[in-house]
């Protein structure tokens, strides 16, 4: 099992919602963050003086995917979210170490299906 | 002059035009997060742009002398008027009665916008409601109330059923057909970001009705305490009757259900506030809920427009009941300027009246509102904003300007 967690552009988010169910994902976190990456957000002047570091709203998407799927939704999520613009933002990748379903008790793949 | 009679009427413009930033919160409140802005300034802009042309076109357009009995002259351009003559409206003087008139002018192309927005560019909304207040408004006005064929027909509206919710119910609903569906549309029906400022509209809309309804009368009199009396009880009867709907329908009422039901009793009286006995405000508004609960949850649905506020289903239909309604239960006994009583008293003349006035205010509405809409599309090129903006939000997209900069919401 992988986690999947993709920093998007806040107005891709239903786009992405009509992919995901698509593939068939079942289970999704969605959450509203302020973030920035290289280019630290934008720039902004006041008093002619600039300001570091702005924050710029996105969306975090947590999924725990089988390791088969990783790949089909990545691809998907770049496909989808991708506009070429600086902030179209990231993906990370990790290990899953177990995963419980809460209601019955169930483990491992099979609470993730 | 009247003092008691200018104090009311200078009230009431001024109730009247609280109505638009009423209106403004009441559709902002019902819309994504991400529009919030847009909406309220799609309302907000009229108070300029519609006074402005009141002042320099509109009121003469509307009572100034006659052409073919459909339109006024250019006369009284720039408010330069004489005095007004042929018209059944009292008013404490001609000045009173323009201020009074003009924020009706203001907040009807308001209402249109209800329909289309989230997907509307703004220029070509500005450049829609300038083109529809001459094409379609000031006309209606006239034949309504200005001396204008309908009212030598003797079709009657005491406040504006026809001139101004049947015009921007039925424009609403062309111009939300033309703009073409939103991309959601069908997955998700209602998007409320804020539920407390709809109620919040509604509220400042039914406190600005006692003006629009009460004024009508034109004077500070009994005609003035009975349009008073009828619309707190159609909006009452109407709000209880949405309420019950709900509570049937879905198990539970809703505060976003109780103050559309209570916007469309106060829609339905308009016309017949000053013509019908009180009593039969109680069934005007009770059964006012439920004929527009139909357009908007089972009409809608099967024909597929996409009237994203339910202009259409409240203004539209609410005004057209409320005019059938008028000629149903009016009585000359209320006020002598209805020469007929109602259907239920016995007499058809103004029922079919009724009817063929609200016949010609749809034709009419039909007609400018696809003029209009061409010549905004001529002079802006695009009506709708991309699909990229879309989702994007019009806050961000037409404005640049967050209505809650501290964070986007998914709502």
């Amino acid at each position: 099992m992988k986690k999947i967690e993709a920093i998007i552009r806040p107005e891709q988010i239903e786009d992405i919602k009509e992919d995901l169910k698509a593939l068939n994902i079942k289970g999704i976190s969605v959450s509203q963050i302020m973030g920035s990456g290289c280019q630290r957000g934008y720039r902004e002047y006041v008093r002619g003086t600039e300001v570091d570091y702005n924050f710029l709203p996105k969306m975090k998407l947590e999924l725990v995917v089988a390791d088969e799927q990783v790949e089909s939704v990545v691809q998907r999520i770049v496909e989808t979210a991708k506009t070429g613009n600086i902030g179209d933002g990231k993906i990370f990748i990790t290990d899953v170490l177990d995963a419980v379903r809460i209601r019955t008790g169930e483990r491992g793949s099979a609470a993730i299906k | 002059m009247n003092h008691g009679d200018m104090a009311w009427m200078l009230v009431c413009s001024a109730l009247v035009l609280l109505m638009t930033p009423g209106l403004a919160f009441f559709y902002s409140g019902m819309t994504k997060r991400k529009n919030s802005v847009n909406t309220i300034l799609s309302c907000a802009f009229a108070l300029g742009l519609a006074s402005v042309l009141w002042v320099l076109v509109g009121f003469s357009l509307s009572f100034s002398g006659d052409v073919g009995g459909f339109v006024g002259n250019l006369n009284w351009f720039g408010m330069n008027f004489d005095d007004l003559k042929d018209t059944t409206l009292a008013c404490p003087n001609t000045l009173a009665f323009a201020i009074f008139q003009m924020m009706f002018a203001i907040i009807t192309p308001a209402l249109i916008t209800g329909a289309v927005v989230e997907r509307m560019r703004f220029s070509s909304l500005f450049v829609f409601v300038a083109v529809w207040s001459v094409l379609v408004y000031y006309p209606m006005a006239h034949m309504v109330w200005g001396g204008g064929f309908l009212m030598k027909l003797g079709a009657v509206d005491f406040a504006g059923g026809n001139v101004v919710h049947i015009t921007s119910g039925v424009s609403a609903l062309v111009l939300a057909v033309l703009l073409g569906k939103r991309k959601n549309y069908g997955k998700i029906s209602y998007h409320p970001h804020n539920v407390p400022m709809v109620f919040l509209g509604a509220a400042l809309l039914w406190f600005g009705w006692f003006g629009f309804n009460g004024g009508s009368a034109g004077a500070a009199n009994e005609l003035a305490a009975h349009a008073f009396m009828t619309t707190n009880t159609s909006a009452a009867a109407a709000m209880l009757s949405w309420m019950l709907i709900e509570r049937v329908r879905d198990g539970k009422p809703t505060l976003v259900g109780a103050s559309t039901g209570l916007v469309v009793g106060l829609v339905a009286i308009t016309p017949g506030s000053g013509f019908v006995p009180v009593w039969a405000s109680i069934l005007i508004g009770a059964l006012a809920s439920p004929i527009s609960y139909f357009f908007i949850s089972v009409v809608k649905n099967k024909f597929g427009y996409d009237d994203a506020l339910d202009v259409f289903g409240c203004h539209g239909v609410g005004g057209i009941w409320g005019g059938i309604a008028t000629g149903l239960f009016a009585r000359k006994s209320v006020n002598a300027a209805a020469q007929w009583n109602g259907l239920v008293f016995g007499d058809g003349n103004l029922f079919m009246r009724q009817l063929a006035a609200i016949g010609v205010a749809v034709a009419m509405a039909v007609a400018g509102t696809l003029i209009s809409a061409w010549v905004a599309k001529l002079l802006t090129k695009n009506i709708r904003v991309s699909r990229k903006d879309e989702e994007l939000g019009l806050d961000i997209s037409e404005h640049g300007e967050p209505a809650y900069p501290a964070f986007n919401g998914m709502d």
